[in-house]
């Protein structure tokens, strides 16, 4: 079978709210999404960093052709991402739907989005493939089952470079085995505010997980929300992987909970007051920062958790973490903005959003 | 020799730190390493330690590592330690002696379990069903039934006697 990707354009992802950010599914008061990747390569090509150019676009295209004709990928959009703008390729990084990386000498490289935005598919970032499945709440297992099979029918359709000793092998020796990286963005504010984070994400790191900021790899965790991953990648099966993880971030879960609980026994006014500060600052300013609306709306959401704050629901919450970026405003405003406009662009969009 | 942060123990890893355009080499024992991992992973990433990190479990002279080079796409293992990424596939065979000790420390395991792709050969498949058997293996021992383990043990004696093992695994 054969066919033609959907045409999708950025504009279209502007209008619709990613499946990820609904604000569902189990746990979504705490954790807020869940993603799966598979790192994977084809034999007997270089990895993208030793490719040269004529290798780089077979790449492509192979991909390109395997994608056509998986049924599980009809309704996606293939972007080649030279064709973009700086800010479009901004805005896909904003939405999680590829890395910051990938933004980054884009002479080969591609993405494929699923209209929904539950699958991405980067294609000549590090590895020649990185397939990404994206779920609200924590679904690690769902976001597994839809990623393996996807991969399975790639493989139908590409021979992976593998091992049987060291399994799929990445271009980077921290993801082969199985290439599998499972993540959740956790949402953590009251383990902050009684300053017992540190604790915890230590232990979290004891136990083999890493932590990183709202958009991976070397980025800070502003907003209370950090990212959780496994950093092993071999020697287990996926599914025990996915297990693991899970136990993990359930005791997480376990302890932002009960902290959450106890706050709002005990220090039910101050927490209030935080929250209701928030709620003010962000109704009524006219000029706001990029960092001060994520720790504002991280506030908020904690808010709308507790029923503090009771005419917002989870899902515009969410929204607002994504659309406030600066190349969604950007989007969203049709044209460049510098640092200054987007201030009060941001500060007249949560106005609108949350009156 | 002796580890450059506690003064005790034998340096075992031996890191290039670059800070503000100045390389500093720091040799550490195995305690100390760790702890300076850990500090140095906020600033770098996993991936940028890696490249420290490659010379570690490597036997060889320092001589014979330099010159080896994967024959599929000429990267050396050189190269390996300046980028922290390697050339292509094969380079995990050609590479194999300094990234097997390397993989154990990344993944705690350096041998994989989990899925097989499709398109695959032969040899391969039946590499998969002796280490998934000695993993079967292992779990039986460590579970105490001894009979299961015994039964394991000869299956997996079995089928490496009848074939000849090859280095054609890697595909």
């Amino acid at each position: 079978m054969s066919g033609q990707l959907k045409i999708m354009t950025i504009n279209d992802l502007l209008r619709q709210d990613s499946e990820w950010l609904k604000g569902t599914g189990p746990n979504a008061d705490i954790v807020m999404s869940s993603r799966t990747r598979l790192a994977r390569n084809i034999e007997k090509t270089p990895f993208s960093n030793r490719a040269d150019p004529k290798q780089l676009e077979q790449v492509l295209t192979r991909v390109k052709e395997a994608a056509l004709s998986i049924g599980f990928l009809k309704n996606s959009t293939f972007f080649r991402l030279k064709d973009l703008n700086e800010i479009d390729r901004l805005f896909l990084v904003e939405r999680h739907l590829m890395s910051p990386e990938h933004a980054r000498d884009v002479e080969f490289k591609g993405l494929i989005v699923d209209s929904k935005e539950v699958v991405s598919i980067m294609v000549n970032e590090e590895d020649h493939l990185r397939i990404q499945v994206l779920q609200s709440g924590l679904n690690l297992k769902e976001c597994w089952r839809i990623e393996n099979e996807i991969d399975t029918e790639f493989s139908k359709r590409l021979p992976y470079a593998y091992s049987a000793k060291w399994g799929y092998l990445t271009a980077c020796p921290t993801n082969s085995g199985t290439g599998l990286r499972g993540s959740v963005m956790l949402h953590l504010p009251a383990l902050v505010f009684i300053g017992q984070i540190n604790k915890v994400l230590q232990a979290i790191a004891k136990l083999g997980l890493n932590v990183r900021g709202f958009y991976g790899e070397g980025t800070e965790a502003t907003g209370n929300i950090f990212q959780v991953s496994n950093q092993a990648s071999m020697g287990m099966t996926e599914e025990d992987l996915i297990d693991s993880i899970n136990k993990i971030i359930n005791q997480s879960i376990y302890r932002e909970e009960t902290t959450r609980k106890s706050l709002a026994l005990k220090s039910r006014e101050a927490l209030a007051d935080r929250v209701s500060r928030a709620y003010g600052t962000l109704k009524s300013a006219h000029i706001i920062s990029s960092n001060e609306t994520i720790t504002l709306l991280s506030a908020i959401r904690l808010g709308v958790d507790l029923g503090v704050v009771k005419n917002l629901d989870r899902r515009m919450v969410n929204e607002l973490f994504i659309l406030t970026q600066p190349a969604h405003l950007q989007k969203l405003e049709g044209k460049v903005l510098n640092a200054n406009e987007r201030d009060i662009k941001r500060a007249d969009l949560i106005r609108e959003k949350i009156k | 020799m002796i580890c450059g942060v506690c003064g005790k123990n034998e340096a075992m890893v031996h890191l290039t730190e670059i800070v503000n355009d100045k390389m500093t080499k720091l040799h550490l024992c195995e305690a100390c390493a760790k702890e300076k991992g850990a500090e140095m992973e906020e600033h770098f990433g996993m991936n940028d330690l890696l490249a420290g990190l490659a010379d570690l479990g490597a036997n060889l002279e320092p001589g014979a590592m330099s010159d080896m080079k994967c024959s599929a796409c000429g990267f050396t293992y050189q190269d390996f330690k300046k980028v922290g990424r390697l050339g292509c596939g094969d380079c995990y065979e050609a590479f194999k002696k300094q990234l097997d000790p390397l993989l154990k420390r990344i993944h705690g395991a350096n041998r994989h379990i989990g899925k097989v792709p499709l398109m695959t050969g032969k040899d391969v498949k039946e590499n998969k069903t002796i280490q998934d058997m000695k993993i079967q293996l292992e779990r039986a021992i460590v579970a105490e039934e001894f009979e299961e383990a015994a039964r394991l043990r000869d299956m997996i004696r079995n089928i490496d006697n009848v074939r000849p093992v090859k280095n054609n695994d890697d595909k």
